[in-house]
């Protein structure tokens, strides 16, 4: 046997996607079926250990339809996202590979997309990033060569022209179902619902928001995306997360880019006898509600650090339609 | 400065009728640019753009200004760099995230679009920037680019007389002309 026959079965086969689709990965075929969607974020470890990532991975497996791996979020450095994609790939999880503008410039960017697509990555969020400063190295460059919107064309051109942004010719162009990021209840809240439809004329198929902890304000926001048409454009999963105490809450608000906590969830944990049950109950709500709004067609589930609590949280609020419970269920009546 | 920089936002309907103004001026010195050299005329034209935008807008010479599509707030000015709208980071308020004694740009380009008959222009993806143009005039750039497109719209009836009798264009040059006529070659009655 030759090395390449022994890598062979390990790597998903370089296939054409299903008619209407772009990418063939599962949480598009999900989607477009009109099921609600349901992803989840890994916590990249620290580590150059490959079992750690499927270790992280295990919890989350058995009830999403992708595993986004983040890309040094909160400009904090971690195992890469594309090494991370590439591990799932190999163990069957349908990654979202995540690409931040802030660490790479656009020939690196476009290099990675094409390294991981051959890797098997058939999903990418495209995000800005957030800045040096709060991270663990604020030291650093900001690069900041692309914006998470000229990203998005650009991987767009990639895959529907079949060229780099150079115009040079790509002889197998990538399969990709293109994600953005929306933060909803971050202000300037007029313009958020215009942002998205820029979004999606870049290149968008779906959105993963930022954390949703105020549903009207949530409810404002999808009004108008109603309005603008985008619900009919591109697919929207909701990103929710069990907080894990009042004082975690608060330390969130003020120290994580980017996140709205109204004062209402902060006093109902602080009230809680076990806070982190609390967070865990006060998710599940939060998917419940948001399922019915209009317009939304999966959530994203966010537990830094709490990942275990996923799979429960996932279960427990019902959205699965019994799609994977049932198959549990009959599993244990064996 | 950011004090002029946000009263330029204000007034961002008036800098817009302003430079609409300017272009034109520029446009109708086309010839006049590319009789003494465009590369000549660059280095001048860009410290004087250098000067007048660096006060107002607190321009950072990119060289490829959209300042009309983006409410006159300079998107050089966001510590990202973003030219396509706010990220997710934007603090209560309406202030920055990197730099929190700012406010963002972007939410101030929306508002000042607002103010501005192109105002939506802002809804438009705007291309990555290329670092390669930076320090040179972009006032230069658009009234050379516009002038061109007007000079190839002169043009368009030659060159499609051109291209439907390729033979006579090969054979006989004179009887299809492509090269622009010099003005006393055209029949003075004609052109009245």
């Amino acid at each position: 046997m030759t090395n390449s026959d022994t890598l062979e079965p390990f790597l998903r086969p370089y296939e054409p996607p299903p008619e209407g689709h772009v990418s063939g990965s599962r949480l598009e075929r999900v989607l477009r079926s009109g099921r609600f969607a349901v992803t989840a974020e890994l916590n990249p470890p620290d580590s150059a250990d490959p079992a750690d990532v499927y270790e992280a991975a295990r919890p989350l497996g058995e009830v999403v339809d992708a595993i986004n791996a983040t890309d040094a979020s909160g400009a904090n450095c971690h195992m890469s996202s594309i090494g991370i994609s590439a591990l799932l790939t190999r163990a069957g999880y349908g990654p979202v590979y995540q690409i931040s503008c802030r660490d790479r410039n656009r020939i690196a960017i476009q290099g990675d997309v094409l390294g991981a697509a051959a890797m098997g990555v058939r999903n990418v969020l495209c995000l800005t990033g957030d800045g040096v400063g709060v991270g663990d190295q604020p030291g650093a460059k900001p690069v900041f060569d692309f914006d998470s919107i000229t990203l998005l064309r650009t991987i767009r051109t990639m895959r529907d022209q079949g060229v780099f942004l150079s115009g040079r010719k790509i002889t197998n162009p990538p399969h990709l179902f293109l994600g953005a990021a929306e933060n909803p209840c971050i202000e300037p809240h007029d313009w958020r619902p215009d942002r998205l439809a820029k979004k999606v004329e870049a290149g968008a198929d779906f959105i993963q928001t930022n954390y949703i902890f105020d549903i009207p304000l949530f409810e404002k926001f999808m009004n108008r995306v109603r309005d603008l048409g985008m619900d009919k454009k591109v697919f929207i999963l909701a990103g929710v997360g069990p907080l894990a105490s009042a004082k975690a809450a608060r330390w969130m608000r003020s120290n994580v880019p980017g996140i709205h906590i109204p004062d209402s969830v902060i006093a109902r944990m602080e009230g809680a006898e076990k806070p982190a049950a609390e967070g865990k109950k006060i998710c599940i709500e939060l998917i419940q509600r948001i399922r019915e709004i209009q317009g939304v067609s999966g959530v994203h589930v966010m537990a830094y650090r709490r990942e275990h609590q996923v799979s429960e949280i996932i279960i427990e609020s019902g959205v699965l339609e019994g799609r994977h419970a049932k198959r549990k269920s009959r599993k244990r009546g064996e | 400065m950011y004090r002029t920089r946000l009263f330029a936002i204000r007034h961002s309907g008036k800098f817009e009728w302003m430079y609409q103004r300017l272009e034109k001026l520029m446009i109708v010195l086309d010839p006049v640019f590319a009789r003494i050299g465009y590369n000549r005329v660059e280095q001048p034209v860009a410290l004087i753009e250098k000067g007048v935008k660096g006060l107002l807008f607190d321009c950072k010479m990119c060289g490829q200004c959209v300042l009309s599509s983006t409410g006159m707030s300079c998107p050089m000015n966001c510590p990202k760099e973003l030219r396509n709208g706010p990220c997710g980071g934007v603090r209560p308020g309406g202030y920055c995230e990197v730099k929190p004694n700012m406010l963002c740009v972007w939410a101030l380009a929306w508002d000042g679009s607002t103010r501005m008959k192109g105002g939506n222009k802002i809804r438009e993806v705007l291309p990555p920037v290329d670092r390669s143009l930076k320090g040179s005039s972009a006032w230069l750039r658009v009234s050379r680019e516009k002038a061109a497109k007007l000079r190839e719209a002169r043009e368009s009836a030659r060159t499609t007389i051109a291209q439907a009798f390729p033979a006579a264009r090969a054979n006989e040059p004179s009887s299809a002309p492509l090269a622009e006529e010099p003005s006393r070659a055209v029949n003075k009655e004609q052109r009245q």
